[in-house]
């Protein structure tokens, strides 16, 4: 009789061992929040696609050229500013402030730079469609780099001529004062624009050409900024690789808690897909308006500006053919959804990069999740968001899961 | 000795029933750190579109039944963030193709409010009633819809097509 319960006992203990065990190893996601994650993985990206608008893109010479423009201050009116000012490496390539600080304040937050070469917009706006059209912008903005592209082709003659002539060729002369007065440029200060209206049509070609291939340097050396691998990207391959107590050793439960309101109540991957988090699209999510800035339109106007921007897509300067510029062809540019709509960011080391929003509205994740939690009324335009109504302790985990997305130390 | 061997056997069946019983029942309410297969299609792989619910068909009657219109994806299958074109063939009620249609484009996901996130066009009358409509591209999982208005020798007609991504 005894040996007989014994027995049962045994068998019972086993049945519940056998039955524990293949619950720990059972995956808490579904297929479907496999593949979906599987699409955020950063493993997912795929090779970096030629720039068809800058024939220079994968240059190592341009590259090398690239860098050395990007930190260089003498590239600005008060020789103190260059794209490495705002755009700072130990920080992800922005700068932690609300608004950007160059030569003087601009009206929005410094975005980062991994990862954009994949993106067909630039700006929270997306008023430029290349790397190298964008890095042009800062550079004739007066409060960014405060320059105007006379006064930088100079520089490049006087510092540069050897790095620019191996790449582009010769470098023509600008040393005639009269033929190329500095400051010009075709932009909104006076002296500048008169001084560039003045100059004969084939000067005014011979500068913006040098000054094209600067950016073009510039880009190529952007374009090897990319995005590297965070704790998320280990814990999606050991889930990929259906070794659910390897991950379990990487996410503790609330991140993966946090992981799975991401990926479902949450709706973050309607705009934060794809490995880099981001569509690359423009949404307006009601963030609100700065009162002491001007009326920022967003996308609205961001759209009209890249149509007509010298440097787009479609320009002389660049070297893409039109079927390459499907982008630009088939942009969006009428609709009342472009209001206040701004670039979704990536998300990848988003924990570091406070404060958050196109003008750093938001100093801190939880105030970001509360605004996505209550979706406020938009200031103008319509916000796209819907009213999620998740608990307090649900937003935590959220947080939580988002700091995930740091790269990791090398 | 055989009526110890028997409760042995009745002991193991009775504990395995019990243990089978427990997991198809209790799982589903363990949470989804233990997520059953049961709960897994409750849970519909976390998708907000009843997709079974719309006609997902790539061959499709306008809505008046003046033409009948399908589609073919370059990008197959359709990926979210990827620029494609679709060729677009549009027939007669009665299965002739229709050339020289002017056809808009346009469209959205219902279930957000929102339009397309370019603006594709038609951008060339392939012959044979087939089209080249350029500039599609999804920027999100779920529903989406894409319309075209045809118009050809003096009939106008709208026809929807159903689209569910993934991701």
């Amino acid at each position: 009789m005894k040996k007989k319960v014994l027995l049962a006992g045994v068998l019972l203990m086993l049945s519940a061992g056998i039955l524990l065990g293949c619950a720990n190893q059972t995956s808490p996601w579904s297929e479907a929040e496999e593949d979906l994650m599987r699409t955020l993985w950063l493993e997912s990206l795929p090779a970096l696609p030629p720039d068809p608008t800058n024939q220079y893109a994968d240059d190592p010479r341009a590259v090398a050229f690239g860098a050395e423009l990007f930190s260089d201050t003498r590239f600005s009116s008060n020789n103190e500013v260059s794209c490495a000012t705002c755009h700072i490496a130990s920080k992800d390539f922005q700068d932690g402030l609300q608004l950007a600080q160059g030569v003087g304040t601009t009206d929005r937050r410094t975005m980062p730079i991994a990862g954009t070469a994949y993106s067909p917009w630039l700006f929270w706006d997306g008023r430029k469609d290349s790397q190298w059209a964008q890095a042009l912008g800062p550079l004739e903005n007066p409060v960014e780099h405060g320059g105007t592209r006379t006064f930088y082709v100079k520089l490049i003659q006087a510092h540069y001529k050897t790095e620019y002539e191996a790449l582009f060729g010769a470098l023509p002369d600008f040393s005639d004062v009269s033929r190329f007065p500095v400051p010009a440029a075709p932009i909104e200060d006076e002296v500048a624009a008169a001084n560039w209206a003045g100059m004969s049509e084939e000067d005014r070609e011979t500068v913006t050409l040098v000054y094209v291939n600067m950016g073009k340097a510039i880009a190529a050396f952007e374009r090897t900024i990319m995005p590297r691998t965070s704790r998320f990207d280990l814990y999606v391959e050991a889930v990929l690789a259906d070794d659910i107590s390897a991950a379990r050793d990487i996410f503790t439960a609330d991140e993966e808690a946090g992981l799975k309101l991401f990926l479902n109540e949450a709706n973050c991957t309607r705009c934060h897909n794809g490995p880099l988090l981001t569509d690359n699209d423009f949404h307006n999510t009601g963030v609100p308006a700065v009162a002491d800035l001007p009326e920022d339109t967003g996308r609205a106007r961001g759209a009209q500006q890249v149509l007509a921007d010298e440097f787009n897509c479609l320009s002389v300067y660049s070297d893409a053919a039109p079927e390459d510029c499907k982008e630009l062809r088939f942009m969006l540019v009428e609709s009342e959804e472009l209001e206040r709509a701004f670039k979704t960011p990536s998300l990848r080391d988003v924990a570091n990069r406070a404060p958050f929003m196109h003008a750093g509205q938001f100093w801190t994740l939880d105030e970001v999740l509360m605004h996505y939690n209550k979706a406020p009324d938009a200031p103008k335009g319509h916000s796209e968001l819907e009213v999620l109504n998740l608990s307090e302790s649900q937003l935590q985990k959220i947080i939580v899961f988002l700091k995930t997305l740091t790269t990791m130390e090398r | 000795m055989n009526s110890q061997n028997k409760t042995i056997i009745i002991t193991a069946v009775v504990t395995a029933v019990l243990v089978l019983v427990g997991f198809f029942v209790l799982m589903p309410f363990l949470g989804p750190r233990f997520m059953h297969p049961m709960m897994e299609r409750m849970h519909g792989g976390g998708s907000s579109v009843s997709a079974s619910d719309l006609n997902t068909d790539t061959t499709r009657m306008t809505n008046n039944g003046a033409f009948i219109v399908s589609f073919k994806s370059q990008l197959d299958p359709i990926r979210i963030g990827s620029m494609h074109s679709w060729i677009l063939h549009v027939e007669t009620a009665d299965g002739q193709p229709v050339e020289g249609a002017t056809i808009l484009v346009g469209g959205g996901m219902p279930d957000h409010g929102h339009g397309l996130p370019t603006s594709p066009q038609v951008t060339q009358d392939m012959g044979g009633g087939d089209y080249l409509v350029e500039g599609l591209r999804f920027q999100m999982g779920g529903w989406w819809e894409v319309k075209f208005n045809i118009s050809a020798d003096g009939v106008e007609d709208n026809v929807t097509f159903n689209i569910i991504l993934g991701g």
